[in-house]
């Protein structure tokens, strides 16, 4: 007898867009738990686009897409998403801890009480992105890269079972960007499937597929496939120096 | 000088009262405001109603009632434009806003006391708040507070991103519309005592000032319902003693109030720049010694 994996995501045809415009058509992909796809792109390829597709914010214009057998935007506590630049809490009255602690919202809803559990995720996201001695401190005080921890422990609060991350390393140093590579390598030893847009081409190096982006999918595959001189070409204009 | 005015006048201790009332429940409702950035739809929202009050004094219906209606329309209005219109939200709305507000001048018009109509819905009658309306006035606090208790975790969200609602699984339609009606609500509540033209700043001075201090939102809440408290003191004792229009008084006493404060946290925060710098500054140069 064959044994069955449930695919985490699977995608067959997939066209995504704005109001019945399609951005990007024809994405085919399927993710196994653990498995890390990156989305690579230079601005308005499609990249958002295809996340937000599969958060569940914008409904598929045509195709096929599942996440965890399930249509999109059905399982607010097992898919996590990070928005690019969420930029309204750059003058909201907010501490750190209570940006971090709204990731357990979408498990508390609207009337259970946080228990010392959801504390203790809470503290132990922000200990692991290493913003816990500013919990107490206003988000607007904070710079760029420390409000980008602070919203990437938000999503590790979600302990969610795919995580789609919007540029997560937008805004951060180097210690900032290796910070997130751990982060993406512990929660895919635990089985989570990450899907991650971003503008960089070395944070496809630990990607089991790759999926380049020009408005159209320019190659898809393993890094050393898809981000080949021809294809990096095509969609950058450039290739990267060897 | 300063209690006995409401000592002595039952119209002051029933206005302050009635303001008090207002300001608490814009305390609520203009946290949120001001957190979402919904100051223009806030305004549109306050004109809006006009049309609805001046056809309910033209047949001599509950001005509230009247306000509830044209609150209705135009939360329908905006929610309509914003979503379904090729237009930048703030443009439609704008339309929105001078299309309602023109109908209810042209309503009142119509009206034998003209000016004086639209006067008292514009700048409010602070003076002439009776007990019922009191009444009402508790009760729309209870709606605003019950709503905010509710959707607090969605307002939230909402706040620093609706797609970030939206992925928590909270319906964004849902709990936007669920908005608009808190601050409905707190302006057909609030038209009585400070007018729909003037409703806005009580919504936003207070809340605004608290922002300035806050670190959570409860205190936003608790700072922004002490400074609307204060300014209808302040500003009813005012208009008492100069004999000024009360609603105008309360609001002005509200602005002059978070003038003062933005003022206040610029300049600490430039003291603790200086001082940061001059400590830097030290840093280098004790550096400089060792080398």
């Amino acid at each position: 007898m064959k044994s069955q994996i449930l695919k985490s995501i699977s995608a067959d045809q997939l066209g995504v867009g704005y109001s019945k415009f399609p951005v990007v058509d024809n994405v085919s992909v399927s993710l196994e738990p653990g498995a890390l796809l990156v989305l690579i792109g230079t601005n308005g390829s499609g990249k958002s686009t295809i996340l937000k597709t599969m958060a569940g914010l914008l409904q598929p214009i045509k195709g096929h897409l599942e996440i965890l057998g399930q249509p999109t935007g059905m399982l607010p506590k097992r898919v996590a998403y990070l928005p690019q630049h969420p930029i309204s809490t750059h003058t909201l009255p907010l501490r750190v801890h209570d940006v971090v602690a709204m990731g357990r919202f979408a498990h508390l809803g609207l009337f259970r009480r946080t228990s010392q559990l959801d504390q203790n995720i809470v503290i132990d996201a922000m200990k692991r992105t290493g913003i816990e001695t500013q919990a107490n401190e206003p988000i607007r005080d904070l710079s760029g890269g420390q409000q980008q921890r602070t919203h990437l422990a938000q999503v590790l609060t979600r302990r969610a079972e795919i995580l789609l991350l919007d540029e997560p390393t937008a805004g951060l140093d180097i210690n900032g960007r290796k910070l997130v590579a751990e982060l993406i390598a512990s929660e895919r030893a635990r089985g989570v499937t990450v899907v991650m847009a971003t503008h960089e081409l070395q944070d496809a190096e630990n990607a089991n597929t790759v999926m380049l982006l020009a408005q159209r999918v320019v190659s898809i595959g393993p890094p050393e496939v898809a981000l080949r001189d021809e294809y990096l070409r095509e969609c950058f204009g450039f290739t990267q120096p060897h | 000088m300063f209690i006995e005015p409401f000592v002595n006048n039952e119209f002051l201790r029933l206005a302050l009262a009635g303001g008090v009332l207002v300001a608490l429940t814009c305390a609520v409702a203009g946290t949120f405001v001001v957190l979402r950035g919904l100051a223009f739809v806030g305004d549109a929202l306050a004109h809006g109603v006009l049309p609805g009050i001046a056809t309910a004094l033209i047949f001599g219906v509950s001005g509230i009632i009247g306000a509830a209606f044209g609150s209705l329309i135009m939360m329908a209005g905006v929610s309509l434009v914003s979503r379904r219109f090729r237009l930048s939200g703030d443009t439609a709305i704008g339309l929105l806003f001078v299309g309602m507000l023109a109908l209810g001048v042209m309503i009142t018009s119509r009206s034998r006391t003209f000016v004086g109509d639209l006067s008292r819905i514009l700048f409010g009658e602070l003076l002439g708040v009776t007990s019922r309306d009191l009444i009402s006035q508790v009760c729309a606090l209870i709606i605003v507070i019950a709503i905010a208790i509710i959707a607090r975790r969605p307002f939230l969200l909402l706040s620093v991103d609706e797609g970030l609602a939206s992925s928590s699984g909270f319906s964004v339609r849902l709990f936007h519309n669920l908005m608009l009606t808190m601050i409905a609500v707190t302006v057909v509540a609030s038209f009585q005592t400070v007018g729909t033209l003037l409703v806005l700043g009580m919504l936003i001075a207070p809340a605004a000032t608290g922002a300035l201090f806050a670190r959570r939102i409860s205190t936003m809440m608790t700072v922004a319902a002490v400074v609307g408290s204060f300014s209808t003191y302040v500003g009813l004792l005012v208009s008492y003693h100069f004999d000024l229009a009360a609603g105008a008084s309360i609001v002005l006493t509200a602005v002059f109030i978070f003038a003062v404060a933005a003022t206040y946290t610029e300049i600490i925060k430039t003291i603790k720049i200086k001082q940061s710098n001059e400590h830097e500054h030290q840093h280098s140069h004790s550096g400089a010694h060792i080398r």
